[in-house]
């Protein structure tokens, strides 16, 4: 197992999830494509982390986790929040400040 | 031997990620969703991060795919199970992960060192990882979990079922 590995493997699943980012549209798919690239980049911190034999890195690899958890909270208030005032969860249904 | 797991390992992570953006039932995107992010535990314990291994099964798969699931059970239609609604632009948007992805991948491949067998674990026990945590960047945690506190607090008051006005009324003693 070889840094350039795991960091090739971060870069797939950061791919993926911005494939799932620019597809879909219902808000809780968006929400998974978010939590793909999220994970991504906390593997390569901790690869990293590995790799110079520091533990700062698992350190950010935490505070990152808590991030994303406070931010699928949010996102999921946001999508009921949707849901109750269009009845549906499609993201481009919340355009209200477009026109 | 270590690299045949790992690249196993990676295979797990892989196909449910893909399953997870390409599935039509949102409970089934979760669920894929939670079993590459187990496979991504497995990648950190293969690393030596034991405890965030242990934190992603904690909070990923244990607490963020539940409030997922729940997201969707709370919110589906009858025919909300399944998400209907796909971009039209599925090809360009497959060229830009594919070229992000290539872009990434000749960089790394561009940078010399990065091949070498990665060295020993950095903390076999979870004393280094606690002291960093609670020593070093004792404000950062401290400010986490000021913004963990009012990101919950914002998700209820997002969230909250807003009476009418005049029902609120009513129920002030007058």
């Amino acid at each position: 197992m070889t840094l350039a590995g795991c960091l090739t493997l971060a870069a797939a699943l950061f791919s993926l999830g911005v494939y799932g980012l620019l597809t879909r549209r219902q808000a809780v798919a968006v929400l998974v494509s978010v939590e793909l690239m999220a994970n991504a980049a906390n593997l390569c911190f901790v690869a990293f982390s590995r790799f110079r034999g520091d533990v700062t890195g698992q350190a950010l690899a935490v505070f990152a986790l808590a991030l994303t958890v406070a931010e699928v909270a949010v996102g999921l208030a946001l999508v009921i929040l949707l849901y109750r005032a269009h009845g549906d969860t499609r993201v481009d249904l919340a355009s209200e400040m477009k026109q | 031997m270590e690299g045949t797991f790992f690249m196993v390992l990676a295979a797990c992570a892989l196909v449910p990620a893909w399953l997870a953006v390409r599935g039509a039932n949102l409970i089934h995107a979760a669920l894929w969703l939670g079993a590459s992010l187990l496979a991504t535990a497995a990648v950190y314990a293969m690393l030596g991060a034991s405890f965030l291994a242990g934190v992603q099964v904690l909070v990923y798969v244990g607490g963020v795919i539940t409030l997922m699931i729940f997201g969707v059970m709370m919110t589906r239609r009858h025919e909300g199970l399944v998400a209907l609604a796909e971009s039209r632009h599925q090809g360009r948007a497959a060229a830009i992960a594919v070229t992000l992805f290539a872009v990434i991948a000749q960089a790394i491949n561009a940078t010399d060192g990065l091949d070498a067998p990665l060295s020993a674990p950095v903390s076999a026990n979870g004393s280094a990882l606690g002291r960093a945590l609670v020593v070093d960047h004792v404000l950062a945690f401290e400010a986490l979990s000021l913004l963990l506190l009012a990101a919950i607090v914002g998700a209820v008051v997002i969230a909250r079922r807003r009476d009418p006005p005049d029902a609120r009324e009513a129920e002030v003693p007058s």
